[in-house]
């Protein structure tokens, strides 16, 4: 039997019924690695025999009775901005080549806990500042579905690496539609847990009141595990939230009868991909065969989310990214005059375009004269789209929604018009901005191959009754992407 | 309105940035950041009089914890991470004329 064809869960079972073995299951993640990874450059970081002897370690640890999760032995893929003790992270950015962090993000320690396996680190936007995974300062990542296209982005590598079977899952982050969007792309499952579920101690900080850890994975089941295991209250954490239950494959199976499902005709406009359209449209039936009620409302605000969104995001990774300064991790500039001279020139050489347009951008609505006009504005708006949420979860248990205007567009193709790149963000964004759960689960085929992915949006903290919603669609649908092997589109 | 970032603005926002542009830099900079600031001139559109600033969403008031020591102390790990040290110390270059 191919071992990588099962899912995380099946792989955790075999495994604990000692029909496979966690060395077995690294064995294969690493033969698919050397066959498809040239291609789709998933991962930044590998190191086969330290996995080799993790996966031995924790073998023994399961045959000893000592290591029984339902997740033990599963290899998992990290992006590249999560801290991993003594193994490179470098957010795919020349500044930080060479940086070894001295401690486990609190993310990746509770991964640990659960007997998880690391594979490698995964490639990513420079920083997480980006939709394509295009701004990496160490290579483009290509879409296994279809290689001439991107995997989205930032968590890219994740979501390539989970869609290649070139691991058995993955955590990415979201501060914008991170996680969400490339899963869509991909044709994988990506959830971004509400705001606060998952520590984000050892997360190299983008903006800090949106950003969060969670799960790409092949199926739903597999992220309500993912996330069960990785979500914690943390002290090092201030925003870490105390939350009742994080047992969050706890409704899984539960049916979904009765429940109100809101399609905002404001996502439904100019600009919205037909064929995506019709995808959303096809997930809508199915939750309705479910008994599930969905019905169409106004949700209101939609086009100001954006540039709320970008003044914000911009203001908070002007003050995160100052710690980037030559001294104390990474590049320092070769020749310099006097320690500005260091920290300018460090920054300038060490920094992509991207990072360095949105640095400046949010080094201006921060400044003085502007800091009102902009940046409180774009906290006032923010105020407003969160009620605008509080509103429809009045009504609705969730809303359901493209994630994307488009299925993945071709490399190099989005790049030269940022501002036309941060409007492909649309649909994802209020949810970093309200702090809410989101997931996406591939719905459907395009005309040329490539998934559609369907969002499902909840309320604050309730993770699980998105995930059982998430789950019951997955069930109806029976919908897989269409298997693309790499060779074929090269 | 359309907004003309003049070489003063972009000269003070590099200073706070603290980026070292070239003049062709300098010129795309002006161009792109003009063009994100009309985007967000949109957010005018919207009456926002009386409402507050939300900044964290969840969040009410400070959370405190002891001061309990429990990493250990971990200096020399982390001094190996620096571009250059000295005597268990970052180097950098003189600050002090």
């Amino acid at each position: 039997m191919d071992i990588l064809q099962a899912s995380a869960l099946e792989l955790g079972e075999k495994i604990q019924q000692k029909e496979i073995t966690a060395v077995e299951a690294m064995e294969a993640v690493f033969s698919q690695i050397e066959q498809v990874d040239e291609t789709i450059h998933s991962y930044l970081y590998l190191d086969k025999d330290q996995a080799m002897e993790q996966a031995k370690e924790a073998q023994a640890q399961i045959e000893k009775g000592e290591l029984t999760g339902p997740l033990a032995g599963v290899p998992i893929a990290i992006k590249d901005n999560i801290c991993t003790k003594d193994i490179p992270t470098t957010c795919a950015s020349k500044i930080l080549q060479g940086f070894r962090p001295t401690f486990d993000a609190t993310a990746m320690e509770q991964v640990k806990k659960a007997g998880m396996l690391l594979v490698g680190k995964t490639n990513m936007d420079e920083f997480a500042m980006g939709s394509t995974t295009e701004t990496s300062a160490f290579g483009v990542t290509r879409n296994p579905r279809g290689t001439d296209h991107v995997p989205g982005g930032s968590s890219g590598g994740s979501a390539a690496a989970v869609a290649a079977k070139e691991c058995f899952l993955a955590l990415g982050s979201d501060t914008g539609g991170s996680i969400r969007q490339p899963a869509g792309y991909c044709g994988v499952v990506g959830m971004k847990p509400t705001y606060g579920t998952v520590s984000r101690y050892g997360l190299i900080a983008y903006g800090s009141s949106l950003d969060q850890i969670g799960p790409i994975t092949r199926n739903v089941k597999d992220a309500a595990a993912l996330l069960t295991a990785i979500s914690s209250k943390d002290w090092k954490d201030s925003t870490s939230a105390d939350i009742p239950s994080r047992e969050f494959s706890a409704l899984l199976e539960k049916d979904i009868r009765g429940m109100r499902v809101g399609l905002p005709r404001d996502y439904f406009t100019e600009g919205l991909d037909s064929q995506v359209k019709e995808g959303i449209l096809k997930a809508a039936k199915a939750l309705e065969a479910r008994g599930a009620i969905v019905e169409e409302f106004d949700l209101s605000l939609v086009e100001y989310a954006i540039p709320a969104y970008y003044t914000i995001a911009a203001a908070e990774a002007s003050s995160n990214l100052e710690r980037f300064d030559g001294v104390k991790y990474g590049y320092r500039a070769a020749d310099y005059e006097g320690l500005h001279q260091m920290y300018k020139k460090t920054r300038s050489e060490g920094f992509g375009e991207e990072v360095k347009r949105r640095i400046m951008l949010g080094s201006f609505v921060l400044s003085s004269g502007y800091y009102d006009a902009y940046y409180l504005k774009a906290l006032r708006v923010k105020a407003l789209i969160v009620k605008a949420f509080q509103k429809a979860f009045e009504t609705y248990d969730c809303i359901l929604g493209p994630v994307a205007p488009t299925v993945a567009p071709k490399l190099g193709e989005s790049l030269q018009d940022p501002l036309k790149m941060y409007l492909g963000d649309i649909y994802t964004i209020a949810v970093n901005l309200a702090g809410l759960p989101g997931i996406c689960l591939p719905c459907s085929d395009a005309d040329n191959g490539l998934p559609i992915g369907a969002q499902l949006i909840g309320k604050a903290f309730e993770d699980q009754k998105l995930l059982q919603i998430a789950y019951a669609l997955e069930q109806e649908l029976q919908y897989t992407p269409s298997s693309h092997e790499v060779a074929e589109n090269e | 309105m359309a907004h003309l970032i003049d070489d003063e603005t972009i000269e003070y926002v590099s200073i706070l940035a603290k980026l070292d542009l070239s003049e062709a830099q300098k010129e795309q900079a002006k161009k792109d950041m003009g063009r994100m600031l009309d985007y967000m001139d949109k957010l005018n559109e919207l009456d926002t009089t009386g409402i507050e600033p939300a900044s964290h969403i969840f969040q009410s008031g400070n959370v405190f914890r002891e001061d309990i020591v429990t990493g250990g102390d971990g200096s020399n790990e982390a001094l190996a991470n620096a571009p250059r040290t000295k005597e268990n110390m970052y180097q950098v270059p003189k600050t002090i004329g």
